[in-house]
């Protein structure tokens, strides 16, 4: 048996997210922890095992807001199993440590979360040349001589893209504007305002083809999830996802390669797609590594919008995204993922035998993971 | 990547980024070794966002890959080029920062 039937989400829950909160990162820790425990139908005790990305460890202010041993203190558990890190499959690397860890028998209810306040923390760290000097990261450190910020690479990597692919800068911008969670029970807060075709040329350029509108927005808040063992009696069933399939490898097509090596489902079963989007360019790396769109052709195929809006072929980033909602890095998208109750125009509701799936992914270059989610 | 304190072209023996650097020989014994310094650009960005004190925008950032072996790319800057493009061959030349000298590329 594959560890992803072992193992299902059970519940999930939000803090507050939005810009500039001034809340004690701890405490959106806690709301949404106690959401999602609350969710699963769970009592704290209950959670026996803690898995989080990146953990108290610091690469750049407000980049995480609590710590294994925080959350464990703050909420009185009795642990079998935790873990956290830097080094993990993307930043839902830390669900599928989960998954891992009630397959194999080491812990029955594993509460995972996410939290940041990079949106407060930037008020006292002042601009982002001044955080990014301050980054104990390797890759920063060794590209400070000449002047490297985060966004080069996703400039590097949208230039490398558009040049084998045609694709324009006004096309990625529809992959924004039509991330509006328009149609929403419970629209999520809307941090930033998509550019319309008049903003746009006016954007303010960060890095060459890449403008603002390019990069993902910080913001404070937290999401919480339970992942529980498949037998365990107190899960409700009916509520609860399935992990269909998951996938851990390095690099975006690897990781999209190993998830569809792990079940019978095709892109074409997919529904809705809640792909990372740190910067455009990594929303569409992940579309055509899903096979969710034609090598080098999801320019077009985004070009006008309709096709991946709500009740387009493939609605994604239904939310959002981080590009309009924020960086909650990956568990973002996860939860919209969970809570979206739109199908798309592919899988009206009620039609056809095959069961309804949801792609969703995480990080970007060699620091990625997806997840195939079925109810 | 090693910062010649003499300015020398010494490129090679590892890489920035570990993921875009193939091993295949197995080897055990790495050392630097003296590369011929030449290789293309293989993505550019025109940066204007003030990243690092000191370091006044804009100028341009590229991944240059060497004619040693395809897929090994370093991340470094481009200069003496107003008009850059993928696939340009570009040639090595170091600048000082600080104690030590950073390979940059130019035409």
């Amino acid at each position: 048996m594959k560890a992803e039937s072992a193992a299902l989400i059970s519940g999930l829950g939000s803090s507050d997210v939005g810009r500039r909160l001034h809340r004690d990162p701890l405490l959106l820790t806690a709301d949404a922890a106690l959401a999602a425990i609350a969710d699963a139908g769970l009592e704290r005790h209950d959670i026996d095992g803690l898995s989080t990305y990146p953990g108290a460890i610091g690469s750049t202010p407000g980049i995480t807001g609590a710590g294994i041993d925080d959350v464990r203190t703050l909420l009185g558990l009795d642990l079998r199993w935790h873990t956290g890190g830097l080094e993990l499959a993307g930043q839902l690397g830390s669900i599928a440590n989960a998954v891992l860890a009630v397959a194999g028998g080491l812990a029955t209810h594993i509460l995972c979360f996410r939290s940041v306040w990079e949106s407060t923390a930037q008020v006292e760290a002042g601009d982002r040349s001044s955080i990014v000097a301050r980054s104990q990261r390797r890759e920063v450190r060794s590209g400070q001589p000449y002047g490297v910020g985060y966004a080069t690479y996703g400039a590097l990597a949208m230039q490398r893209y558009m040049h084998e692919s045609g694709a324009t800068r006004e096309q990625f911008a529809q992959a924004r504007r039509r991330q509006s969670g328009e149609r929403r029970p419970e629209p999520r807060r809307r941090v930033s305002r998509p550019p319309d075709g008049r903003r746009l040329p006016r954007a303010r350029m960060i890095s060459d083809p890449l403008c603002l509108f390019d990069c993902d927005v910080p913001v404070d808040g937290a999401v919480a999830f339970v992942v529980s063992r498949a037998d365990s009696s107190a899960v409700h069933r009916r509520r609860a996802l399935r992990i269909e399939a998951l996938g851990t490898a390095s690099g975006f097509q690897a990781s999209a390669d190993m998830l569809w090596s792990r079940t019978d489902l095709k892109p074409s079963d997919v529904d809705v797609a809640e792909i990372y989007d740190g910067f455009t360019i990594y929303s569409v790396r992940w579309l055509e590594a899903l096979s969710l769109t034609p090598r080098n052709e999801t320019g077009p195929f985004i070009e006008d919008g309709r096709r991946i809006s709500l009740d387009g072929e493939l609605p994604i980033s239904t939310g959002g995204g981080q590009l309009s909602a924020g960086r909650l890095h990956g568990y973002g998208a996860l939860l919209e993922a969970c809570i979206q109750p739109a199908a798309g125009r592919r899988h009206p509701s009620g039609a056809g035998d095959r069961p309804r799936s949801r792609a969703v992914s995480s990080g970007a270059e060699s620091f990625t993971s997806c997840l195939l989610l079925t109810r | 990547m090693n910062f010649g304190s003499n300015g020398a072209r010494r490129v090679g023996g590892g890489s920035t980024r570990q993921d875009r650097c193939a091993c295949a020989c197995q080897g055990r014994d790495l050392e630097p070794e003296v590369a011929s310094g030449r290789g293309t650009v293989w993505s550019f960005t025109v940066n204007r966002h003030k990243w690092s004190p000191g370091l006044e925008p804009p100028y341009v950032l590229a991944e240059v890959e060497l004619e040693e072996q395809s897929g090994l790319r370093l991340l470094t800057s481009i200069i003496d080029c107003d008009d850059v493009r993928i696939g340009m061959p570009v040639h090595v030349r170091f600048e000082q920062a600080g104690d030590a000298w950073v390979p940059v590329f130019g035409p």
